[in-house]
C-alpha cells in the first residue's frame, strides 16, 4: 500500500509552451512546508491565513528563479481535497522547468496523468461519472460540449440512473416477494403494471441512447470524409477549409496517401474533415494501403462528401461502392470545379468551387442542417457523450426488452427478475458500483498530467 | 480424558453437523448436550426443506453432511414445492416423524468414531491470549480443547411466553443455558435478543378432516440424500397434510388478546422473523388480508399431535383456543399445548468471519441460531461449515469458504457477516443473485468435490457422482449434434398441435421448445432409444439434462455475469486495512467497514450503508 496521503505531487497545470503565465500545481498533506523552503514572501505560507494569495520569489541556492503569485488552499477546500498550492510563474518553459526541477528536490514527485483528479475522487469530491465529466470538460472543444459535460459533472446522470434503479428495484422486490411466498401463489404487482413501468424506462434509455450521437458530435466533432476519384479536388477543398496549405496537392494522381485531418469550427460546431486517398484501382502497394485506410475512414464517418468533377460523367460503380460502406442519406454528392464549367446545376444539387470558394457557404449550411436534426436537445437535457455509457445503456435496454418478452410469454417470476437484475448490474457500471480495471483506466487515462 | 481437539456445545442441527464433520475428519470431538435423548430435535415444525431450504439440505448432503439422510429415514411425506415455477425454484420438502428423526440422529452419531457425547451444559468458555483453551460445565467439569463451536440454538438465556406468563427455558419442558452468554460478553462480544415462536399442537382426533382440502405427498417421492437407497424409498408409511384458512372472525377474537400479548406489551424486546411471523403479527401487518393460509400437519406416525403451521402465537392459551374453534375443520378442536414464543440471546454475526471463527477469539466458532438465523436447515449448514473449518485449521488444511455464485451456503455466510441483520435470518431464493445456477439438481456437481477434499465423501461416492454428471454432459453433447428428420417427429408435433418441421432440426433445439419434454423427443423414434439406453429409464437424469438444455441461455448468461463480477469479488482487502486514511468514505461506510473487515471488495459491496461511491473510492485506492 502506498502512503499517498503523505505523498506530495506536482505538475504543470497550464499548456506547455510560452504564455503570459504558467500555473504549477502542488498537492499533498502539508505541502506548504515544502514550498516555504524555496518561496520567500512576506510571511511563510505555513503561517498564512487559509485560502489566500501571496506574492513572493522562488529562490533556490541563493538564486532568484522568478517572481511568482502563490495561491494556497487548505484541505478540504481544494480541487484535490488535500492541502494544495498553485504557483503562477511567468510563462516561460525554461522557468517552469526549473521550478519543477527544484520542487522535485523538496520531497515532491511528479504527478501521473489524472492523479490530481484521482485524489479528488478518493477524497470524496465527486463520484465516478463526475470524474469522467471532468475529463470531458477539459477536452470540450466548444460551448455546447462543455454544457453537456457540466450537466454530468453536476451529477445529473447519476441522479437519473439512480431514479431508474429505484424504480426497477421496486418491481424486482415485489416479484421476489411473490417467489418467497410461492406456495401461497400471491400476486403483489400486476404484470401489466410491470410492463408499463418497464416500457417507460426503455423509452428513457432510448432518448439517452439517441442523444449519444449528438453528444459525441458535441464532444468530438462531426467526422466528415472527403471522398472522390483522383484529381477531383479533394485536397484543394480541404485546403480551402483551413485556408493554409497543409495537405499536399499535386497534379500527379495518388499523392495523398495517408488520411489528413483538419478541424474547422462552423457556427460553434466542430467539423473534422478527413481527406482520403483517391479511390482508384492501383498496383502501388503503399497506395493500396492508403485506399484501405480510406474505406476505414468512410466506415467511421458521420458524413461523406463525395467530390465529383462536374465536367465528368458520374461513375456509378464508384458511387455504389461508397453507398455500400455508408447509408446513402449520409452521402452528399458535391459537384466541384463549377468555376470551370458552363453546365447548369439542378436545384437540389450542391455545386462548389474549391478554388474560388463559390458554393461552400451553401455546403456548410446543408451540413449544419443535417446534424441539426437532433434539435430536441436543449442545454439542460442530459446527453450521453461517452461510448462506455452508450454501450451499457444499449445492453440495459436489451435486457429490459427481454423482461417484457418474458412477461408476455407468461414466464415464472425468476426469469423476469433475472433480466431486471442484469439491467441493474449494467446501471451499476455507470455509477461505479461495478468498477473494473478497464473502467478505471478508461476514466483516469483520459487525463493528461496536471489534471 | 478431558482433552479434546474440538468441543461442540449443543446437540441440535448445527451441533450434529459440526461434531460429525470434525470427527470424520479425524479429530477428537466432544458433543456436549443437555439431553442425550434429544439430539436433532425438531423443536418447531417436524418438517425439513421447503422453498430455498430444500436447496440447503441438498447442498449439505452434497458436502457429506447428515441432515438429508436423517430426513429421508424419518420422512412421512415428501413433496417438491413450486413445480409451477422454473427449476431453480423447485424445492424439496419432507414432513417428518419427530421421534424417529431424533432416534435416527442418536443412532447415526453413536456410530461415528472419535465422537464422544457428553450430557452436560457449557457454562463458560476459557481463553488465553485470545485463543480458546477450554470450557467449564454446569456439572463442574473442566475440559481442555483447541476449538469450541457454540451451537446453542435458542437456549442461551431462553425465556418462553404464553400470554403474560414467562418461564425460563429454551424449549417446552427444557431448561435454558445460563452463564455462557455472560462469559462471552466478558470476552468482549456483543449480544442481542431475538424471538421466535411456535404454534399450538392439536389432538389429531379432534379435527374434521372430511371438510378440509387434503394435501398428499408426491406420487413418486424423491429423497434428499444421494446416499439413500431409492429402491426401498420411502421407508415409512406416508401421511397427508390438510389445508385450512383463518377468517375475519378468527382475527377479531385474536385481537381481543393483544393486550395480553408479551410482544405488544413490550415484555419481549427480541425482534421476530419478518417472514415467518406470528399470527398476531400477520393480522397487524397485512391487515387488508381477510384470511391466512394454515397447514395442519402430522407430527409423527403414532403421535396424537397435529401441528397448526401458520398459527404461531404467544397470546394467552384461552384466546388461542377460542379463535381456533372458528377455523374451518377445527370447530371441536382439542388443544394439547398452546403456542408460545421464545426469546433468546444471539450474537450479531458481524463478529464472525467467513469461516465461522469469531474475529475476537481464535478457535471459537459460532453456528446456528446463535448467529441470528432461523430454521433447521440454516443451522445445519452453518454447523457443517463451522465443523469443517475448525477441523481444517487444526489439521493445517485450507479453509472452506463457498462463494455466493457457488452455493446457498455461500450466500448464507456472506449475508450473515456483511448484513448482520437484526431480525432472524432465513434463506430465500431471492437472496441468491445467481440462483439459476444454484439448483437442487446440480448441488452435487457444485459441491461434492469439496466434500471429498475434506474427507466427508468417499472416493467411491465421488466417482459415482462424477460418472453421473459426465453421462449427463456426454448426452447433452450428442443431443446438440443429433439431427431429427421431419418424418421422425412431425406426427408427435401434430398431435400436440405444434408447428411441424420442414427441415431436420437438432434434438436439443426441439427439447428447448416449451411444449416438448426430453422424453417426447427421445421416444419419437425407436432407433435413438437404444442410443440413449443408459439414461432412458432414469427420470432423475433425464430431468437434469432437460433443465440444462431448456435453460441453457439463462445458465450461460448467468455464468458470464459471475465471471464479470469475480473481477471485483477477487480484489483482496488486506487484513486490518485502515479505513480512516481515506477521506472519501462516508462516516457510515467507514464505521461499517472497520467493524465487518470484509476480506474482498466484493464482500464490501454488499455491506448495507456502503454506497457505490464508497466502493469505487476503495477500489481506486486498492489499485493505486
Amino acid at each position: 500500500m502506498n502512503k499517498f496521503d503523505e505523498d506530495i505531487i506536482t505538475a504543470l497545470a497550464t499548456p506547455n509552451g510560452e504564455g503570459a503565465i504558467a500555473v504549477i500545481r502542488v498537492s499533498g498533506k502539508e505541502c506548504f512546508n515544502q514550498i516555504d523552503k524555496i518561496f520567500k514572501g512576506k510571511i511563510p505560507l505555513s503561517e498564512a491565513k487559509k485560502n489566500t494569495i501571496h506574492y513572493g520569489k522562488i529562490i533556490y541556492k541563493n538564486e532568484i528563479i522568478d517572481d511568482v503569485l502563490v495561491s494556497i488552499f487548505h484541505s478540504p477546500n481544494s480541487y484535490t481535497g488535500e492541502d494544495s498550492v498553485e504557483i503562477s510563474t511567468h510563462g516561460n518553459p525554461l522557468i517552469v522547468q526549473k521550478i519543477i526541477e527544484i520542487l522535485l528536490k523538496q520531497n515532491i514527485r511528479l504527478a501521473e496523468p489524472g492523479e490530481f483528479t484521482k485524489r479528488a475522487f478518493l477524497n470524496g469530491k465527486f463520484d465516478l461519472t463526475q470524474a469522467e465529466a471532468v475529463a470531458d470538460i477539459i477536452q470540450s472543444r466548444n460551448d455546447s460540449a462543455l454544457k453537456g459535460a457540466r450537466n454530468q459533472l453536476n451529477g445529473l446522470l447519476s441522479a437519473q440512473i439512480n431514479n431508474i434503479k429505484n424504480s426497477l428495484i421496486e418491481i424486482i422486490s415485489l416479484l421476489e416477494l411473490e417467489l418467497d411466498f410461492a406456495e401461497e401463489d400471491l400476486l403483489f404487482i400486476s404484470r401489466n403494471e410491470i410492463i408499463t413501468k418497464i416500457e417507460k424506462i426503455i423509452r428513457t434509455f432510448e432518448v439517452l441512447i439517441s442523444s449519444y450521437k449528438f453528444g459525441r458530435i458535441l464532444r468530438d466533432g462531426v467526422n466528415v470524409a472527403i471522398v472522390g476519384k483522383p484529381n477531383v479536388g479533394k485536397s484543394s477543398l480541404l485546403n480551402y477549409f483551413v485556408k493554409e496549405n497543409r495537405a499536399i496537392v499535386s497534379e500527379i494522381p495518388g499523392t495523398t496517401r495517408d488520411v489528413i485531418i483538419e478541424e474547422v469550427n462552423i457556427e460553434g460546431v466542430l467539423f473534422k474533415f478527413y481527406d482520403t486517398a483517391g479511390f482508384r484501382e492501383s498496383e502501388d502497394e503503399i497506395e493500396i494501403l492508403g485506399v484501405q485506410k480510406s474505406e476505414k475512414t468512410i466506415l467511421q464517418a458521420d458524413f461523406v462528401l463525395l467530390i465529383h468533377d462536374v465536367e465528368q460523367e458520374l461513375d456509378l460503380n464508384f458511387y455504389n461502392k461508397i453507398i455500400s460502406l455508408i447509408e446513402e442519406n449520409r452521402v452528399l454528392l458535391v459537384q466541384n470545379k463549377i468555376d470551370k464549367t458552363i453546365k447548369k446545376l439542378k436545384e437540389n444539387e450542391i455545386g462548389i468551387s474549391a478554388k474560388t470558394g463559390e458554393g461552400i457557404e451553401k455546403l456548410f449550411k446543408v451540413l449544419l442542417e443535417r446534424i441539426g436534426q437532433t434539435k430536441i436537445y436543449t442545454e439542460n437535457s442530459l446527453i450521453i457523450n461517452n461510448i462506455r455509457h452508450l454501450e451499457i445503456l444499449t445492453k440495459a435496454k436489451n435486457y429490459l426488452t427481454n423482461a417484457v418478452k418474458s412477461i408476455e410469454e407468461n414466464q415464472s417470476q425468476e426469469f423476469i427478475s433475472i433480466e431486471i437484475r442484469y439491467t441493474l448490474e449494467m446501471l451499476d457500471e455507470i455509477i461505479g458500483v461495478v468498477t473494473t480495471d478497464e473502467i478505471l483506466n478508461n476514466i483516469f487515462n483520459k487525463f493528461c498530467i496536471g489534471k | 480424558m478431558n482433552n479434546f481437539d474440538i468441543i461442540v456445545a449443543g446437540g441440535g442441527h448445527a451441533g450434529i453437523e459440526a461434531s460429525v464433520s470434525a470427527a470424520r475428519m479425524g479429530l477428537k470431538v466432544a458433543l456436549i448436550t443437555m439431553d442425550k435423548n434429544g439430539l436433532g430435535r425438531l423443536s418447531c415444525n417436524p418438517a425439513i426443506g421447503g422453498s430455498a431450504k430444500g436447496h440447503l439440505v441438498h447442498e449439505i448432503d452434497a458436502l457429506g453432511g447428515v441432515m438429508g439422510i436423517l430426513a429421508d429415514n424419518s420422512g412421512i411425506q415428501f413433496r417438491t414445492l413450486n413445480k409451477s415455477k422454473g427449476p431453480a425454484i423447485w424445492a424439496a420438502r419432507s414432513q417428518n416423524d419427530r421421534k424417529i428423526y431424533t432416534l435416527e440422529a442418536i443412532d447415526y452419531l453413536s456410530k461415528i468414531e472419535n465422537l464422544e457425547i457428553i450430557e452436560d451444559i457449557v457454562t463458560e468458555a476459557i481463553e488465553e491470549n485470545k485463543q480458546i483453551v477450554g470450557v467449564i460445565t454446569k456439572k463442574g467439569n473442566h475440559f481442555v480443547t483447541k476449538s469450541l463451536i457454540i451451537a446453542a440454538g435458542t437456549f442461551l438465556n431462553g425465556v418462553m411466553y404464553t400470554g403474560l406468563t414467562p418461564s425460563i427455558g429454551g424449549r417446552f419442558k427444557e431448561e435454558a443455558a445460563v452463564g455462557l452468554t455472560e462469559s462471552l460478553v466478558k470476552m468482549g462480544f456483543v449480544s442481542g435478543r431475538l424471538k421466535t415462536g411456535t404454534p399450538p399442537r392439536l389432538h389429531k382426533d379432534s379435527i374434521n378432516y372430511s371438510i378440509l382440502e387434503e394435501q398428499p405427498g408426491d406420487e413418486n417421492p424423491l429423497p434428499f440424500s444421494f446416499k439413500t437407497n431409492k429402491s426401498k424409498f420411502p421407508f415409512l408409511p406416508q401421511l397427508s397434510c390438510y389445508l385450512t384458512y383463518t377468517n375475519e372472525e378468527v382475527h377479531r377474537i385474536l385481537e381481543t388478546g393483544f393486550d395480553f400479548s408479551p410482544m405488544f406489551r413490550g415484555l419481549i424486546d427480541g425482534v421476530g422473523p419478518r417472514y415467518c411471523p406470528s399470527i398476531e403479527d400477520k393480522i397487524v401487518r397485512f391487515n387488508d388480508k381477510l384470511k391466512h393460509q394454515l397447514f395442519i400437519e402430522p407430527e409423527g406416525l403414532d403421535s396424537i399431535e397435529m401441528y397448526l403451521n401458520g398459527f404461531s402465537s404467544s397470546l394467552p392459551a384461552e384466546i388461542q383456543l377460542k379463535a381456533m374453534k372458528k377455523i374451518k375443520g377445527l370447530e371441536n378442536v382439542e388443544m394439547l399445548r398452546p403456542g408460545y414464543a421464545v426469546e433468546y440471546d444471539f450474537f450479531p454475526p458481524y463478529q464472525i468471519d467467513l469461516n465461522y471463527e469469531t474475529k475476537l477469539i481464535k478457535g471459537l466458532y459460532f453456528a446456528g441460531q446463535i448467529n441470528g438465523t432461523s430454521g433447521y436447515e440454516e443451522a445445519a449448514g452453518q454447523g457443517l461449515l463451522a465443523g469443517i473449518n475448525a477441523a481444517a485449521k487444526i489439521l493445517g488444511m485450507p479453509e472452506l469458504i463457498l462463494k455466493r455464485s457457488e452455493a446457498y451456503l455461500g450466500v448464507l455466510i456472506d449475508d450473515l457477516v456483511g448484513k448482520s441483520t437484526d431480525e432472524p435470518y432465513r434463506m430465500f431464493t431471492s437472496r441468491a443473485e445467481h440462483r439459476l445456477l444454484l439448483r437442487q439438481d446440480n448441488a452435487m456437481e457444485r459441491l461434492s468435490k469439496y466434500g471429498y477434499k475434506y474427507g466427508l465423501i468417499t472416493k467411491e461416492e465421488l466417482n459415482q457422482i462424477e460418472e453421473k454428471y459426465s453421462l449427463i454432459h456426454k448426452t447433452i453433447f450428442s443431443l446438440n449434434k443429433l439431427k431429427i428428420k421431419p418424418n421422425q417427429i412431425n406426427n408427435l408435433l401434430e398431435t400436440k398441435n405444434l408447428s411441424i418441421l420442414d427441415n431436420s432440426e437438432t434434438a436439443s433445439k426441439l427439447i428447448k421448445r416449451p411444449e416438448l419434454t426430453i422424453s417426447d423427443v427421445l421416444s419419437s423414434f425407436p432407433n435413438n432409444e437404444k442410443k440413449f439406453s443408459e439414461i432412458i429409464d432414469k427420470p432423475e437424469i433425464l430431468e437434469k439434462i432437460e433443465i440444462e438444455i431448456k435453460y441453457e441461455g439463462y445458465i450461460q448468461k448467468q455464468q458470464e455475469l459471475v465471471e464479470k463480477l469475480d473481477k471485483i469479488e477477487n480484489v483482496q482487502i488486506p487484513h486490518d486495512f485502515d479505513y480512516s486514511i481515506i477521506k472519501g468514505f462516508s462516516t457510515e461506510a467507514r464505521q461499517k467497514l472497520t467493524k465487518i473487515k470484509p476480506r474482498t471488495l466484493g464482500q464490501a459491496t454488499r455491506i448495507s450503508g456502503v454506497t457505490p461511491s464508497d466502493i469505487s473510492v476503495l477500489f481506486v485506492y486498492l489499485k493505486s
